[in-house]
């Protein structure tokens, strides 16, 4: 019970052993010196961060810290750095256009898909995989992409229906 | 360090649903929870904590602690500056323990190092002494066994409070009854497992106070528990509210505020401490697991004659809101129901078990768990329907409740009861392996499955009650900003997630006829709010805002010489015939008009401490669930297929933030129901992680059909009716009916576990 989640080292001791990893995370490529045993969520929050990767519990079950890797979710609190070297990792904070919201983000303010919001990071990224999978899912689909994600406020109801919205928002620009 | 909480949005007055003001921050991931907070050359703060429920300690060595690098701050109880005790209603929780520790993972020391690893060192490294004690973990025994010993000096009673109507015990009233159902029921712990673990950042000022940024439910009563604590005048405590990842009432007792402020006086430097998920289950109260004892008895015609009820409620080694919980329990130990006869009493003990306090719906939803089961049995016993029963027995307004208190407002329960039945049944579904109880693991196709309907009811008081002095402070400035009319709203009032901000928002445009907005961030430079808890942050803060806003109207009103009926509507001062006196910009020019307003709701009584009668509450919310399930009574798993729910809210004031909180809120009756326990043996918790305590998945919480009615009360702001509780108490009792109808098994325990559908394990 006496541990602390968030380790990083600013500057390692010189004893400890080091490696640098090269990640491209929301298009930028950025390189860190790392111990090994440094976790993902752990480099994103302190060493980069961004701290919009959010860690609830620890044991990978609420998916708070869940990210893209190379496209897929992943829940980056069960993953090391050195293993993310060489390859894509996406954020919250990568998904909005320059200008505008995400329509997954759209989706999640406009139908109240959110309310303390700790779960949203991850339950969009989650839903982003899903849609870019699936363009056109059901509702039962939609729960089964988001199943690894826990949300204490909403009861799911808006979140499923922030997924719908972005779905449909996502087909017509497409279409467009 | 941090972006501060405030956010301006346009259009949307009381009744509409415009968007949150903080849910773009919340979108692109940059609201700054308190776990995100970050200055540079902060230390890291960490906590021990007692391994044993029941221990003296008879030695701390900290000698080795302090002699790790990095390590700036190893502190113990004698380091605690001002009083050593705490507690939001008694003080009487030690800061650091004093000799003896009452529950497992209670803080022992605190220590504050260069990085969060020397930090983890150096708590392995205090050698603390313990001499291990029997654990106190039976609160009936701790209660009534009078050979038992105590938790703290003298006594294991937080509180009794009895209720007294009648008499439940003459032969007279027995003869009456034709069906007597007596059982015993009980609740296990559960925990309000908010997202956002507890985190904090103390920052030490130049005048030797404290700033400090947390996540909290109560700004003020957290200022006023840690000031004396850290021998400060409570100006030099300034108090920001961070990001809250939510709460549920986890976060109304103090968890590491003293502490990380503690760590920084002392060293001079700014102080993060944030728990992990397994510290958190040690680290906030939680919801109290009760045992109760109901007896019911029913006239032929279904009339209920009496109630009799004795309900513990576990507190664990603090008194925490314990008295408050009793007090509930009590009050509306029978529900909703006319019933001539009660004796109750309701009891909340001291034990070496997990700490409890306030929990969502807080004392109402256990005695709701015991109460609809009996109304179920009598229902049965009787040959009625259960909807049928409670109709028979529903209060309506003007009854009298077995406190004596008169409902003076709507509770149109039987109406609620009609529209929950007419509401369709979920369509038949076509086979699918995915929809069986146990889903993908293909533990049946179908073989064993048996389909259940229940019905539950809940009724929570809103705001608090029994005499507490109940307010909410709102400061509201409106002036001219880029030739535009705009207000800011200040109040300390948390936002948890609730929608306070929106609601806030809406209430300004629609009292001062303006659009554009602000919420000021939550903290102490301005006055008390209350909790956000009890349902009723909508009624007070919202009433000190409306209140606040009608003071700043009044003055634009004299400023422009219109006459006193005048009303401000977009952006212009107007006649009650709709004339236009003024522009709100020719009115305000350079100045800017800031009123401040408390609100308090009517005031309230204790209940007598013999008989339980006064008016000890201010307000009623009633919500009634219908749940649908399929149970696989081989295997004992369980899937609820629908939940329907009817509530009566006064006024909706913003559709879509009220349909969230009856959503969460059922969703948190069915993990109760079906999931949630935090288990306990000898007073030591078994299953402190995400891994073995289960909240629902969005593939556990089913689709919901909601019918949402207003009946306006006419003592709150807008006719509103607080929300955020009810649907917690009847989600459970209705998932338990339906099960109870699929298994025909009498199920007196949740959560319910497969082992009490498969008989391995008895009911």
């Amino acid at each position: 019970m006496s541990g602390l989640f968030e380790e990083i080292h600013e500057q390692p001791a010189a004893d400890v052993p080091t490696r640098r990893v090269s990640i491209t995370v929301n298009g930028d490529k950025r390189v860190a010196q790392v111990e090994p045993r440094l976790l993902l969520a752990h480099l994103l929050r302190q060493g980069l961060k961004l701290t919009g990767t959010h860690t609830g519990c620890d044991t990978t079950n609420c998916g708070a810290c869940t990210v893209l890797f190379d496209g897929k979710p992943i829940k980056s609190c069960t993953m090391l750095a050195v293993q993310a070297d060489g390859h894509e990792v996406t954020t919250v904070e990568g998904l909005a256009g320059a200008s505008e919201l995400h329509p997954i983000q759209e989706g999640f303010k406009d139908e109240h898909g959110l309310q303390c919001g700790f779960c949203t990071p991850g339950m969009m990224l989650a839903a982003k995989a899903l849609l870019e999978e699936n363009p056109d899912p059901t509702e039962d689909e939609v729960r089964w992409a988001l199943s690894g994600n826990l949300c204490r406020c909403t009861g799911y109801q808006n979140i499923v229906k922030s997924v719908m919205w972005a779905a449909k928002k996502m087909q017509a620009q497409s279409a467009s | 360090m941090t972006k501060p909480l405030t956010s301006t949005s346009r259009a949307g007055g009381v009744g509409e649903s415009p968007v949150r003001p903080d849910g773009p921050l919340k979108v692109k991931g940059e609201f700054a929870y308190s776990s995100d907070l970050w200055i540079d050359g902060m230390l890291w703060g960490a906590t021990l904590r007692s391994p044993h429920p029941r221990a003296r300690i008879t030695g701390v060595d900290i000698g080795p602690a302090l002699a790790i690098a990095g390590v700036r701050a190893v502190l113990t109880h004698a380091d605690v500056p001002g009083d050593k005790f705490y507690g939001i209603d008694q003080r009487d929780q030690p800061v650091l323990a004093i000799d003896e520790v009452r529950y497992q993972g209670e803080p022992v020391a605190l220590v504050a190092a260069d990085h969060p690893e020397a930090a983890r060192r150096a708590l392995n490294s205090i050698e603390v002494h313990y001499e291990v004690l029997e654990p106190i973990f039976d609160a009936h025994k701790a209660l009534f066994d009078p050979t038992s010993e105590h938790v703290h000096p003298g006594t294991n009673l937080v509180r009794h409070q009895p209720v007294r109507q009648g008499d439940p015990d003459d032969p007279a009233v027995r003869a009456q009854c034709a069906v007597v159902i007596a059982r015993d029921y009980e609740v296990g712990i559960q925990d309000q497992a908010f997202l956002g673990p507890e985190s904090g950042l103390a920052i030490p000022s130049e005048d030797g106070g404290i700033e400090l940024y947390v996540a909290t439910q109560w700004l003020h009563n957290d200022l006023a528990q840690i000031a004396p604590c850290l021998r400060l005048p409570q100006e030099k405590v300034r108090m920001t509210m961070a990001g809250v990842g939510g709460a549920f009432g986890g976060r109304e007792d103090l968890s590491m505020q003293i502490h990380v402020a503690m760590l920084a006086l002392h060293t001079g430097k700014p102080v993060k401490m944030v728990y992990h998920r397994e510290e958190s289950f040690f680290g906030h109260v939680h919801r109290h697991p009760a045992v109760m004892h109901y007896e019911h008895g029913a006239s032929a015609d279904g009339k209920l004659v009496f109630v009799k009820a004795q309900i513990a409620l576990d507190g664990g080694g603090f008194a925490s809101t314990t008295p408050a919980v009793v007090a509930n329990a009590a009050s509306l130990g029978v529900g909703p129901y006319e019933v001539p006869h009660v004796k109750i009493d309701a009891y909340g003990a001291y034990t070496n078990n997990p700490p409890c306090g306030a929990m969502r719906g807080f004392g109402a939803v256990q005695a709701c768990f015991a109460y609809e089961s009996q109304m179920d049995a009598v229902a049965e016993a009787l040959g009625m329907s259960p909807w049928r029963l409670r109709q028979i027995n529903a209060v309506s307004e003007g009854s009298t409740l077995p406190t004596g208190q008169v409902i003076d407002s709507p509770v149109p329960l039987s109406e609620m009861l009609d529209d929950l039945v007419a509401m369709p049944l979920p369509p038949s579904e076509e086979f699918d392996l995915r929809r069986m109880p146990g889903g993908v693991s293909n533990t049946t196709h179908g073989e064993g499955v048996r389909r259940g309907v229940g019905y539950g009811v809940g009724i929570k008081n809103i705001c608090f009650s029994e005499g507490f002095d109940d307010y909410s402070t709102a400061r509201v400035r409106l002036e001219m900003i880029g030739g535009e009319p705009a207000a800011l709203v200040h109040t300390a009032a948390a936002e948890v997630g609730q929608g306070l901000v929106t609601l806030k928002a809406q209430i300004a445009r629609t009292e001062l006829g303006i659009e554009r907005v602000t919420i000021a961030p939550a903290d102490s430079r301005v006055g008390n709010a209350g909790s956000s808890s009890a349902s009723r942050q909508s009624y007070m803060t919202g009433g000190a805002v409306k209140e606040a806003c009608a003071a700043v109207r009044q003055r634009v009103i004299e400023l422009a010489g219109a006459p006193a009926d005048a009303q401000l509507v977009g952006g212009k001062v107007v006649t009650a015939l709709g004339e236009v006196v003024a522009q709100l910009a020719d009115v305000l020019g350079d100045t800017a008009i800031e009123e401040t307003r408390e609100y308090r709701h009517r005031p309230t009584e204790r209940m007598n401490p013999l008989t339980g009668q006064g008016n000890s509450h201010v307000q009623f919310a009633l919500c009634v669930h219908r749940a649908v399930v399929d149970v696989d009574v081989e295997l004992g798993l369980v899937r609820v297929v629908e939940l329907a729910a009817v509530q009566d809210v006064g006024k909706i004031m913003n559709l879509l933030s009220l349909e969230g909180q009856i959503h969460g809120g059922t969703a948190q009756g069915l993990g109760l129901a079906v999931m949630e326990e935090i288990q306990v043996a000898n007073g030591k918790v078994l299953n402190p992680s995400f891994t073995d305590y289960l909240i629902p998945t969005i593939l556990d919480m089913p689709p919901m059909r909601l019918k949402i009615l207003e009946n306006a009360d006419p003592h709150a702001p807008y006719g509103l009716r607080g929300a955020g509780e009810p649907p917690t108490l009847s989600s459970t009792p209705a998932i338990v009916a339906a099960i109870r109808q699929a298994t025909g098994l009498a199920l007196k325990r949740v959560p319910i576990r497969p082992e009490h559908l498969t008989g391995t394990l008895a009911s």
